[in-house]
């Protein structure tokens, strides 16, 4: 059974699943243990392996408390669906570690989705679910239509189903405050009529495709993300292959038990991606990876490329897929044995699809892979969890996986007209919003690259910042910038003064505070626009200490966030110097700050100090540090230089 | 033991994730503490994939104890359907 081809049949340096299964019986406790484990829930694994991998990770978790927090994102996730799940349970949290989550989950009592939210369940409000995934089906409230129904009667019972949907979506992100995910319906009945099936209105298809219709657009007017049903039988192998009609009398699994593995990993993705978790560069080696044969031996004018022979065309469409890709907001970087100058002439055959300047860092050289890879990363200011790559060369891939366990690696097997499908069933890219800005994204990875080379050649900082002419602008967020600021809170990692994650309800909870003021930061430079690349949320002051005539009336900055791609040029001076003349103008007595460090946002642990503020006292036991500015303070002679070497433009309405 | 017995044992040993685990024809859900009904369902299927069998969905019904799974399946093996 082809299941999950896109993954490594199993981790670098074993030679099957199962041995490593039998090797964590016998010790799998531990940091060790739990890093063995997450390669293995990223192998091709079948539901029972899948089951014995959820027994070890629970063990590993119950032996040390607190062991898999330390390296994974904690996520709590509650399930309610009409038909069975139990056997889903082990597939998501074994994916979830495998895209570096630790998954909690709550499944409803069976068939009573509507009940535990209607009537505030007390054991859902106890769990606190980050996410609510509602798994109705056509059985549970079919519609009921007979045959002969009319167009007009099949939209209003549509409309009717999707309007209950609507008013459980928001009971629940009303009652939990968590983001809800709608699994979308699966077409459990089969045609009677043939091909004709769609063109008769109140046929069983024609109802279940203008409910999907009807459902999507609900759930994009409301932020409501989807859980696929059509991509999880493709992945599958089939919608017979998903669903199992004897399973379905058995047990009332709407999702076969072998197919459970593809199910968790679609929840997983969709989470991990809300979460921020999703990757955001392409790594792609050259020689038969995006063209047949070797542009060295070979000579760039007879690669297999476009029209003329088979495999050269599906080299083509794989570079079709991957132009697409940079379309959505990733970025594109190459990683090849090879010769720089016969690699660079390669791009500018007329047959390629990618053109030289889609690429954000290119490196071709004879060194190994996974240190350039880590040069790819420091280039574009990206993680190594930001990374996916791509070559077609089975060495090279189990060099990356061992010593960079943090870049995805799916299986491109030797055959580039499967290169688009394994890419796409991999589910790296999963996006969880897709916004204007981050269409503009890809043209700044590659002006990135113009810019280093700019720096390379200045000599002077100033005179490189000033030459740069950067304008920032700085306002309040409009309505449109929410789902972008949204996004960027919770995937920025490293330039995160509180790194606190938000779900759209409680973002939006967040901004209708009256003492709330979100500001919004983008920048262009000579190069181009990098669109919002800050932001900083401020609220009344929480902390009751200062003088008491003015307490209450300071200002906190709640969240402070900034893209690394802007980091170096004095951008984020500029940022608090608006911040604080906007405290200033609302004659607050006291802008304050707050550092919470975790293990990524070490970068930022000084940042009030340089900037001017004092440290505030801080409280024993409590990893946080506070600082304050008083009103009409100084700022640091940094954030001076800044705004000499930026032209600020800011809106305070 | 026979051949279809000691794979029959295999896929016990998998699914309950013991590698220990010895069943007889008599062995029940009362003998096997994770023996539930979502654990009957991981059974039906591993059998299934072991055996190149399709069990009837009436057909799950009588599997009570290993016996009547091992009956099932060599009725089916031989190419006659299970007991009605």
């Amino acid at each position: 059974m082809l299941q999950m081809d896109w993954l490594p049949a199993c981790p670098a340096g074993f030679d099957s699943l199962d041995t490593v299964l039998q090797q964590m019986r016998g010790r799998c406790d531990g940091p060790q243990g739990l890093k063995l484990l997450r390669a293995a829930a990223g192998c091709r694994r079948n539901f029972i392996q899948t089951s014995k991998a959820d027994r070890f990770f629970q063990k590993i978790t119950e032996g040390e408390a607190g062991i898999a927090d330390d390296v994974l994102r904690p996520v709590r996730i509650a399930i309610l669906a009409a038909h069975s799940v139990e056997h889903l349970l082990p597939a998501t949290r074994v994916a979830a570690l495998a895209r570096g989550m630790n998954a909690s989950l709550y499944v409803a009592p069976y068939g009573q989705y509507r009940q535990v939210i209607h009537n505030r369940d007390p054991d859902l409000a106890a769990f606190a679910p980050q996410f609510v995934l509602f798994a109705p089906d056509m059985r549970d409230s079919p519609l009921s239509l007979p045959l002969t129904a009319t167009y007009d009667e099949v939209t209003a019972a549509v409309t009717r189903r999707v309007e209950e949907l609507h008013a459980l979506w928001r009971a629940a992100a009303e009652f939990t405050g968590a983001a809800v995910i709608q699994q979308t319906f699966l077409n459990m009945d089969l045609p009677v009529f043939g091909s004709f099936e769609r063109l008769v209105p109140a046929s069983d298809l024609s109802v279940f495709l203008r409910l999907q219709m009807a459902v999507a657009e609900a759930a994009r007017e409301e932020g409501v993300l989807l859980l696929d049903m059509d991509q999880c039988a493709a992945l599958a192998g089939g919608a017979r292959k998903l669903h199992d009609s004897s399973r379905w009398y058995q047990a009332r699994q709407l999702i076969s038990p072998e197919v459970s593995v593809i199910w968790g990993d679609m929840l997983a993705r969709v989470v991990a991606a809300a979460l921020g978790l999703s990757r955001k560069c392409l790594i792609v080696d050259l020689d038969n990876t995006l063209w047949g044969g070797v542009a060295g031996d070979d000579g760039p004018e007879n690669l297999r490329l476009g029209a003329g022979s088979p495999d050269g065309e599906a080299f083509f469409i794989f570079q079709e897929y991957i132009g697409r890709l940079l379309q959505r907001g990733i970025a594109l970087a190459i990683c090849s044995k090879n010769d720089p100058d016969v690699a660079e002439a390669a791009f500018s055959l007329s047959t390629m699809a990618l053109r030289r300047q889609d690429v954000a860092a290119f490196v071709a050289n004879w060194n190994n892979k996974a240190d350039n890879i880590r040069q790819i990363a420091e280039t574009l200011r990206l993680g190594l969890d930001a990374m996916v790559f791509a070559d077609d060369n089975p060495a090279e891939r189990d060099i990356v996986r061992r010593e960079l366990p943090q870049v995805a690696v799916p299986e491109l097997m030797d055959d580039p007209a499967d290169y688009p499908r394994i890419l796409s069933a991999s589910g790296w890219f999963e996006a969880a919003a897709f916004t204007a800005d981050d269409a503009v994204r890809v043209r700044n990875y590659s002006h990135e690259v113009s810019r280093m080379q700019a720096r390379e050649n200045a000599t002077d900082l100033e005179a490189y910042l000033s030459d740069l002419r950067m304008v920032l602008t700085g306002r309040r967020m409009t309505e449109a910038d929410a789902p972008r600021v949204l996004q960027l809170l919770n995937k920025t990692n490293q330039f995160n003064l509180t790194s606190r994650r938000y779900t759209g309800p409680e973002f939006q909870a967040l901004a209708d505070r009256p003492d709330t003021r979100i500001w919004t930061f983008r920048l262009a430079d000579r190069f181009g626009d990098h669109g919002l690349i800050s932001v900083v949320i401020l609220t009344g002051e929480e902390r009751e200490d200062g003088d008491p005539a003015e307490r209450g009336r300071g200002l906190a900055v709640h969240d402070w966030i900034m893209s690394c791609r802007v980091l170096g040029r004095g951008v984020e001076d500029a940022v608090l110097s608006v911040v604080a003349e906007a405290a200033d103008r609302e004659n607050a007595p006291c802008l304050k700050g707050e550092y919470c460090p975790t293990s990524r946002n070490g970068m930022v642990s000084g940042l009030y100090r340089v900037m001017g503020f004092s440290e505030v006292e801080k409280t024993a036991g409590d990893d946080a540090t506070f600082w304050v500015r008083s009103r009409d303070a100084p700022l640091s002679d940094r954030c001076r230089t800044a705004c000499s070497l930026i032209r600020i433009t800011t809106r305070h309405d | 033991m026979t051949d279809i017995s000691e794979a029959l044992q295999d896929v016990f040993r998998d699914v309950f994730d013991d590698p220990d685990l010895v069943i007889g024809p008599e062995t029940t859900a009362a003998d096997i503490p994770d023996w539930d009904s979502h654990t009957h369902i991981s059974l039906i299927v591993a059998a299934e994939a072991k055996f190149g069998v399709r069990f009837r969905t009436a057909e799950l019904e009588s599997l009570h104890n290993v016996g009547d799974f091992e009956t099932l399946i060599r009725a089916k093996l031989a190419g006659h359907s299970g007991p009605r």
